[in-house]
């Protein structure tokens, strides 16, 4: 059998001459340790941030307004958690295992997007998460369709077909608000601005600052930039706004003419670091959550395994006999 | 839970619809192929995505190494006569 | 229209109305699962077993709304949602098992061996209905039912059969659920009215074939048979055990709180 043996910056080089050809990376390829590494954190990270997302919308499964609605409501949370499923699929092709992750969440090493920590308060708070905060994370997950590593980019397709969904029903939701009584009006401008900011904020910092942005590029984990991103995001939701006839809690917002994009006042990046180094209203309430319905679960997972070993052993008397 | 003892891995291909081939959509973690077989209808086909579903544990495939690749594939390249463009037709016979 | 005629359409009604709560109870119950499942697979699976239920729901009360065009009383003009939303506690027609708290996984899991169960033979004959609507609800709902009982019914082996805890935790399940079963079978003066008809079905007469097959099950799950020495009766005549009253206040919450509203 012929052998290659190639040296380390000869297999490095050769894995970046594949990422630059636009070829995908597959899970039995060789990769530099810091790519496996910086997918594990962003695929996981994404991962949780799914299933994280299930709380604040559950939160209202049992007191949605109507049969329709309540049905929406829940086949979307059913739709996160699947998404979440994907995602733990894909990062476990990088040879690391689910329950490894889900301890990595639970003991705070790895994040989730930091606007799941904000209160889903009113009805309002719900179609406004399924507009804005799927809005911005679809606008992120199309990009990523594009990724290099396969399992990721397919299971952004995936996702992508389904959350289109996500975001209509949010905005439809918001519609019927938005054109009923003044209460509700008042309610859907209240979810406005308490989740405008935040979810500008789930594009992470400005690139300048970005950690892992540089690297993410090159490699093509990531496509676009948060900036990029952010832009985009701000640019194609203005216009929803203003068909609902909210106002953008944002002073500064404007139409600029000659970059063809709108300009948009400074983000609070005490208030992003605040949320995401644990001090927001509900981190600790979700993380606390999570760890109690795992290990709520634990006597059914037990007792999952335990009758699978006496089938085993039953089957195995019977070949026997 | 003793997290020591993990729940197994399964990967899940769905027939999406009769006449194609399964394709592997993802996986997913169940204690039994039958577990395996009912999650994945629910996790993977929410939307009628299939008419067949095929669970096989992760450990049980066997897969060809990257390494291996020139060992795996290059031995085909050197194969030309199995393909229909290897062979030159006489001008006046169009197709076959 | 003649008098047999417009009471049989009342009674379809109230028939309709009371499937309709059945479902909508279990399907608000097991909804609260999703977040809270013992895997995130189950997560997902429990989740379409509860849209299963609010979509039977609303089939019946869709049909309740029709024929209220035509009964009149106090469901005419009414929405699907009215009916859902707007009624207080002794006004839900539904049997108790169906609104008792979701317990542990074990609970849940039980109660719905039993439900699926009896669900199966139930929707069986009601799909052969001479009510071609409720016929056509019950084939639809049939086809689900029996994939929730296969799953009920091996999670009732795994659980039972399991570790001594989820042995424990199982028994004691069935023991606090049995009483509830016997009102399954038990008809209403509405259903026996509509009995001669074949429109409605006979719950009596489902009770040996479920009584075999449920304990066939516990044995197999190596579940003991409660003594059946004590049961409760009384949703079909809207007296609910104090859970219901909950459910209710957190179910209706917006339309009680924004009265008469869109959404």
């Amino acid at each position: 059998m012929t052998q290659f043996k190639l040296n380390a910056e000869e297999l490095e080089q050769a894995f970046q001459n594949r990422i630059d050809d636009e070829q995908k990376i597959e899970p039995k390829d060789w990769m530099p340790e810091a790519y496996r590494k910086n997918l594990i954190r962003q695929m996981s990270q994404h991962a949780h941030s799914e299933v994280i997302g299930m709380q604040p919308e559950g939160n209202w499964i049992s007191r949605a307004p109507t049969l329709r609605r309540k049905m929406i409501l829940l086949a979307k949370v059913q739709d996160e958690g699947g998404h979440g499923l994907y995602l733990y699929s894909a990062t476990e092709t990088l040879g690391i295992t689910r329950e490894e992750l889900v301890e990595a969440l639970q003991n705070g090493t790895a994040k989730y997007a930091s606007i799941f920590n904000y209160p889903s308060l009113t009805w309002a708070d719900i179609g406004t998460i399924g507009w804005l905060v799927d809005g911005a994370a679809i606008v992120n997950q199309i990009s990523l369709q594009r990724t290099s590593y396969g399992p990721y980019a397919r299971a952004m397709v995936r996702i992508c077909k389904e959350e289109s969904f996500h975001q209509r029903q949010g905005f439809e939701s918001l519609v019927v608000l938005a054109n009923g009584s003044a209460e509700q009006k008042a309610m859907a401008q209240d979810a406005l601005n308490r989740w405008w900011w935040p979810s500008l904020m789930m594009f992470g910092p400005h690139d300048a600052e970005s950690a892992h942005s540089a690297q993410s590029m090159k490699w093509k984990i990531k496509r676009k930039s948060n900036d990029e991103l952010r832009q985009a995001f701000v640019d194609q939701t203005i216009p929803q706004i203003e068909f609902l006839g909210l106002k953008v809690p944002d002073d500064d917002l404007k139409w600029n003419e000659e970059r063809g994009h709108y300009d948009f006042g400074a983000i609070d990046w005490d208030e992003f670091l605040r949320v995401v180094s644990g001090k927001g209203m509900c981190n600790k309430q979700r993380v606390e959550h999570h760890k109690k319905v795992h290990d709520d679960g634990a006597w059914v997972r037990e007792a999952m395994r335990a009758y699978k070993v006496k089938t085993l052993d039953r089957n195995r008397m019977k070949e026997a006999s | 839970m003793n997290t020591s003892v993990n729940t197994p891995l399964y990967e899940v291909f769905v027939r999406s619809k009769r006449g194609l081939d399964h394709k592997h959509v993802g996986s997913l973690h169940a204690e039994d192929a039958e577990q395996a077989l009912e999650y994945a209808r629910d996790c993977y086909t929410r939307r009628s995505e299939g008419v067949s579903i095929w669970v096989v544990k992760s450990g049980d495939i066997t897969c060809s190494q990257e390494e291996d690749a020139a060992s795996f594939y290059d031995p085909m390249e050197d194969k030309p006569y199995r393909h229909a463009t290897h062979y030159v037709l006489p001008e006046n016979i169009k197709n076959m | 229209m003649s008098n047999t005629e417009s009471t049989t359409r009342e009674n379809t009604l109230e028939y309709s109305i009371g499937l309709g709560d059945d479902s909508l109870m279990l399907g608000q119950r097991l909804a609260e699962w999703c977040r809270n499942a013992p895997l995130l697979e189950e997560d997902l699976a429990i989740s379409n077993v509860a849209l299963d239920f609010i979509g039977r729901a609303n089939m019946f009360y869709e049909y309740a709304v029709e024929l209220a065009k035509v009964t009149g009383g106090v469901f005419k003009n009414q929405s699907v949602d009215d009916i859902a939303y707007l009624r207080d506690s002794r006004e839900y027609l539904n049997l108790l098992i169906f609104e008792m708290p979701i317990g542990d996984f074990a609970y849940t899991m039980t109660r719905q061996l039993i439900v699926d169960l009896f669900n199966v033979d139930y929707f069986t004959a009601l799909s052969a209905s001479s009510d071609s609507r409720l016929a056509a609800i019950a084939a639809k709902t049939l086809k689900e039912s029996k994939y929730h009982l296969r799953r009920s019914h091996e999670w009732a082996l795994r659980l039972g059969d399991g570790t001594e805890e989820s042995h424990t935790r199982m028994q004691n399940a069935v023991n606090e659920l049995w009483g509830y079963t016997p009102e399954l079978f038990e008809m209403s003066e509405t259903e026996l009215a509509l009995l001669p008809a074949g429109i409605s079905v006979d719950r009596a007469a489902l009770f040996d074939t479920w009584e075999a097959r449920v304990s066939g099950i516990l044995n197999e799950a190596t579940l003991d048979h409660p003594p059946g020495d004590w049961q409760v009766t009384g949703g079909r005549a809207g007296v609910h055990t104090e859970y219901h009253g909950h459910l209710l206040s957190e179910m209706q919450f917006l339309q009680r709180a924004y009265p008469g509203l869109a959404w």
